[in-house]
């Protein structure tokens, strides 16, 4: 789950990371409010769940409330790659005297945690990355052990931040990694961490993705949501244990395992076709499952139709196509319908859905020729 | 031969009192594993079906020879439950099959035990591993599959079996199908599957199911251009996924510019594999390669 930077800047100071002072602000009424309590200058940052905002013209210092209030005015509601701006922070402007740039992830292909440290921060990393990779020192961690106080000094020492004040930037790095660890975050990206003119070292951005597997340990977590604008399809199919993503098509799809759906989607595309989401209903799903999936399609007006793709595993076809049978009964389904079974009691699967005699209900044999069939009858709908 | 399973292996459960671990570790059990144990802690002591349950894995290991061990246990606990199997003097496989396993801690299992024990981790999240004919430790059903001379790795599970009945439909049989699972750290890569199946002598072709997030394929792709000399089919999942959306798996997810199916796909057709862009179309290319 990605944060906005004012939430993932609530765990920096849960860490003991120094943050400026800031408060959130849904319009320029507020934002002018939080200006006035926060006194002198202060920065209007666009809060989204994305990078570029600062080029997109999402950043803007104010000397005053009245300034506040006009830059909130401008950047709330503003598209930056597709996302619509609702939230702004108001944060203290601060005076830098150096930026650095921070992360933390785990290199997937090394299988070890890796830490980026730059003296050259406040910009674009992968711009850098390319320009002059010797400025970005990459350091792994073996996640085991952890990140040593002495490997945190080696960082700051290699990669050239300010030697008089290395001991408050080791400090730094050593509290992002313990969040990065102890939070269960995906990534931890500090751009910039900036040096003060009085010599402190401060978060001024943040971008932290939390691991969703771990939110079993950190249930707080769940209340972040509370400040995102969720896609309403996605937020009821979540509350429905499904795994749905929106997307731009008209064929809907549901099937059963990430790499099966994703596959799907795929197949769809090659027929010349386009899915309108990814709806994984996972292992072991029952009639009510099935069920349920339809009806969260059913209030996306972009659907044309409908393609079920299951290859039973620990899920039975028999169940599914009971769930099939019962959303024809019980809900107004305005689409038709193209089922492939394969896999667990596909046999008995198929008989039961053999019992609707419907036009909208159509039974294929392979994946390609559902997904044929499927593409074909969203264009004539 | 088969690889990872066979006739030889000795299958302790951790876990097989619950619901999950019940059903799978007895349908293993019904297709010909031998099941010699089960674990759960509190109830050492009292068997399950005839097969004993034993409180840790070392004491079940001690007492049943136990050689693989498979993992059922809910992701709070799932970490600690493999450390204790590759811990465990004799386990030399744990397969585990539990979903959603936190990131940070799948990390340090991996790591821990890579430098403390011998044992193969495969897993987690992932189907498990079937040698036809012989052996099945995890939720593939087995039935869809048939024994013969094709290797079949994957980082999926339903895309698995989808890759298994294309093969058996067409009378193409399996030495082997191992599931790696779609987490960001799998204890097992496809470099390490493709590395047996070359060594195998019965394994005449390898099928390989990638998808998008990480590096793995492309890490596959040079292998293979250097070590492989078996004819591999692969398809890729993910060619129409969004950047930056997880794609269900925890490691599904295209960051950047990274982890894309085309960048996998070119890969592995520029190390000599057939790349096919519709999995009913793997019995058919394997076919041709045969």
């Amino acid at each position: 789950m990605d944060l906005f930077e004012f939430q993932g800047k609530s765990l920096f100071a849960r860490v003991g990371v120094p943050v400026p002072m800031g408060r959130v602000a849904r319009t320029p009424e507020d934002a002018r409010a939080a200006a006035e309590g926060l006194g002198g200058t202060v920065v209007i940052k666009a809060q989204v769940q994305v990078g570029g905002r600062g080029k997109a013209g999402g950043i803007k210092l104010a000397a005053n409330p009245d300034e506040a209030f006009a830059h909130a005015t401008d950047i709330l509601g503003m598209d930056i790659k597709g996302h619509t701006v609702h939230l702004v922070w108001v944060e203290q402007a601060s005076d830098i005297a150096a930026e650095y740039y921070v992360s933390f992830t785990l290199d997937r292909g090394v299988k070890k945690h890796l830490a980026l440290v730059s003296a050259v921060g406040g910009m674009d990393i992968e711009a850098v990355s390319d320009e002059t990779p010797d400025a970005i020192v990459k350091m792994h961690i073996d996640p085991v052990v952890g990140l040593t106080p002495w490997q945190a000094s080696e960082l700051v020492y290699r990669a050239k931040l300010d030697r008089a004040t290395a001991r408050k930037s080791a400090a730094a790095l050593l509290k992002l990694y313990e969040a990065f660890v102890t939070l269960d975050c995906d990534l931890i990206e500090v751009n910039p961490l900036i040096l003060t003119d009085s010599g402190e070292i401060v978060a001024l951005d943040s971008k932290v993705t939390l691991d969703s597997n771990a939110f079993f340990r950190h249930p707080e977590f769940e209340d972040f949501r509370a400040a995102f604008t969720e896609d309403p399809l996605e937020k009821m199919a979540r509350q429905r244990g499904l795994n749905f993503i929106k997307l731009e098509g008209s064929v809907g799809i549901i099937g059963n395992g990430a790499g099966l759906v994703m596959s799907t989607l795929d197949v769809v595309s090659l027929v010349g076709g386009a899915a309108a989401n990814f709806l994984d209903v996972g292992g072991g799903a029952d009639a009510e499952t099935i069920s349920s999936a339809l009806e969260v399609l059913t209030k996306d007006p972009s659907v044309r139709s409908v393609l079920i793709n299951i290859f039973g595993g620990i899920t039975r076809c028999d169940l599914v196509a009971q769930g099939i049978v019962e959303a024809f009964g019980g809900l107004d389904l305005p689409w038709p319908i193209v089922v492939r079974l394969d896999g667990t009691n596909a046999v008995e699967g198929r008989q039961i859905l053999s019992g609707v005699v419907s036009k909208s209900l159509i039974p294929a044999a392979t994946m390609r020729e559902a997904a044929e069939t499927a593409v074909e009858l969203a264009g004539r709908n | 031969m088969a690889i990872y399973v066979d006739e030889n292996t000795r299958l302790v459960v951790q876990g097989l009192t619950g619901s999950q671990g019940r059903f799978h570790g007895f349908r293993n059990q019904a297709y010909g594993t031998n099941l010699v144990a089960g674990v759960t802690p509190g109830k050492g002591g009292t068997d399950l079906d005839g097969v004993p349950i034993f409180d840790s894995v070392a004491e079940a290991v001690q007492s049943t020879g136990a050689d693989t061990s498979m993992v059922f246990v809910p992701p709070a606990f799932a970490a600690d439950g493999i450390l204790e199997a590759a811990a465990a003097d004799g386990i030399r496989l744990v397969v585990a099959i539990t979903e959603g396993i936190p990131a940070q801690d799948e990390a340090r299992a991996y790591n821990y035990i890579a430098q403390t024990s011998d044992a193969v981790l495969l897993g987690p999240n992932c189907p498990g591993v079937l040698s036809p004919g012989k052996a099945n430790v995890g939720i593939t059903p087995p039935e869809i599959a048939r024994q013969g001379s094709v290797g079949v790795v994957s980082r999926s599970g339903t895309l698995t079996y989808q890759a298994i009945h294309e093969l058996t439909s067409r009378d193409i049989g399996q030495t082997t199908c191992v599931g790696i699972g779609g987490d960001p750290v799998p204890g097992t890569s496809f470099v390490d599957v493709l590395e047996l199946f070359q060594a195998d002598d019965e394994t005449e072709a390898i099928v390989m199911i990638g998808e998008i997030g990480g590096s793995a394929e492309e890490q596959a792709a040079r292998f293979i251009q250097e070590q492989v000399t078996k004819p591999v089919v692969a398809y890729v999942a993910g060619v129409t996924a969004p950047a930056g959306k997880k794609m269900g798996h925890a490691g599904a997810i295209i960051s950047g510019s990274s982890g894309t199916a085309q960048a996998k796909q070119e890969a592995l057709r520029a190390a000599g594999v057939t790349v096919v862009d519709d999995p009913t179309s793997i019995g058919e290319a394997v076919a041709g390669l045969l």
